[in-house]
């Protein structure tokens, strides 16, 4: 099988794979990070999304072979270096960003990617910027609190 | 999905070379492929990358050209500041598709409900594959059906630059897809008014539109058109005279927007 290397929260992986694994598979079942869900798996729910390079994509529409080389981040990557929540986590805790949790990890990753190139989004840009990640529980008022206080205590 | 080999060239040369054995297929971003193969709808058994070619990444502008390569994201075009076209990219799908998706694939695909193949027809613009030019009005041959050749690759796409022009999409709220999207654009020649998601052969030019506009490029002049249902889509979001209706209402806003 091919083999795969790329930088995943900044660690070196390699890994064996099929030319049909997808980027979500290899890191949940090879890397056992199973911090990033697998909801729709036909790119609809965003419960997926991580970093590809700085790029929030669906981890479930990109091959793993096409991560080869690559940076990516995923939820676990979020929190502080002594496990502690990140700020975009706690801001989710904080505001009750969450309620059954399935969709957070997409959530807070998609929110990283906005507040990246956006540090003082409006209610509106956020919206829009979460717009491929769906909740089921929450009604997204609050995910949109979360992330206006993370960018809030970011900024 | 099945499995298949997968081979990512970093040249046009290669990637031609490679899609050359049977039951080869190319691959842009996969937004639209990948779920394709999931569902078992399409079981290519190589899938040749083109996303590691730097030649087909390229953006460039002239003030009357502007050339778009085939690898770009719909989330680049959306950055970069080139009027209705980057305001349409910005508006395909959701940040994370955007971040893959490219304008190659697309077009490649042509989905009667896709964005691009608006763009590409109301500009007149040219598609550039590895081995010759088409122009749009010959490109689009009807639902996800193209005049590219088994292994053509998109390359780029060149749009001249218009005197103005603006995109109107009815968002299709669930999948993002256009229910009805029009692009108008003006050209010291005339308007040129293309429709996506309402017709069930795909993109087309509203020619009817288009006269009325390019004697006088306001709202009003469409005042006396219609155009008939016939061959609009039927699906559970809307009949075909819906369909027809917003073809008329996104256009007088896209000619008040522009």
């Amino acid at each position: 099988m091919p083999s795969v290397t790329m930088t995943v929260n900044g660690r070196a992986v390699t890994g064996e794979v099929e030319g049909r694994t997808l980027l979500s598979q290899f890191l949940r079942d090879d890397l056992k990070l199973t911090g990033t869900h697998i909801g729709c798996d036909t790119s609809q729910c965003g419960a997926c999304t991580v970093h590809v390079n700085g790029a929030a994509v669906k981890g479930c529409t990109m091959l793993a072979l096409e991560a080869d080389g690559a940076e990516v981040k995923t939820i676990e990557g979020m929190a502080n270096p002594d496990g502690s929540l990140g700020v975009i986590q706690a801001a989710f805790q904080e505001h009750h960003g969450l309620q059954c949790g399935f969709c957070t990890p997409g959530m807070v990753m998609a929110a990283a990617d906005l507040l990246a190139g956006n540090a003082n989004p409006t209610e509106a840009e956020i919206r829009k910027h979460l717009e491929g990640n769906i909740c089921r529980c929450t009604g997204y008022h609050n995910i949109v609190k979360s992330v206006q206080a993370a960018a809030a205590q970011l900024g | 999905m099945y499995n298949f080999e997968f081979v990512k060239p970093s040249t046009v040369a290669e990637a031609v070379a490679a899609l050359a054995s049977e039951d080869a297929q190319a691959l842009g971003g996969g937004q639209t492929l990948i779920p394709t193969m999931k569902q078992r709808l399409a079981s290519p058994a190589k899938l040749v990358s083109l996303t590691g070619i730097e030649e087909m990444k390229e953006i460039d502008s002239d003030g009357k050209v502007l050339t778009i390569g085939g690898g770009v994201t719909h989330a680049e075009v959306a950055a970069g500041g080139y009027g209705a076209i980057s305001e349409l990219a910005g508006n395909i799908g959701d940040p994370a598709v955007r971040n893959r998706g490219t304008i190659g694939g697309s077009l490649a695909n042509n989905d009667p409900s896709a964005d691009y193949p608006a763009a590409v027809l109301a500009s007149n613009a040219t598609i550039v594959t590895n081995n010759r030019t088409i122009a749009a009005d010959d490109y689009f041959e009807g639902m996800f059906s193209t005049a590219l050749m088994d292994g053509e690759i998109i390359i780029s796409v060149q749009f001249p630059v218009p005197e103005a022009a603006n995109y109107q999409k009815f968002e299709q709220p669930a999948s993002r897809f256009a229910l009805v999207g029009v692009f108008v654009a003006k050209y010291p020649d005339g308007v040129r008014v293309a429709v996506t998601g309402a017709s069930e052969g795909g993109v087309f030019r509203w020619t009817a539109a288009e006269e009325a506009l390019s004697a006088s490029f306001s709202p009003d002049a469409l005042d006396g058109l219609s155009l008939d249902a016939e061959g609009m889509i039927e699906d559970l979001h809307g009949s075909p005279a819906y369909r027809a209706h917003l073809v008329k209402v996104l256009t007088a806003r896209a000619v008040a927007a522009a």
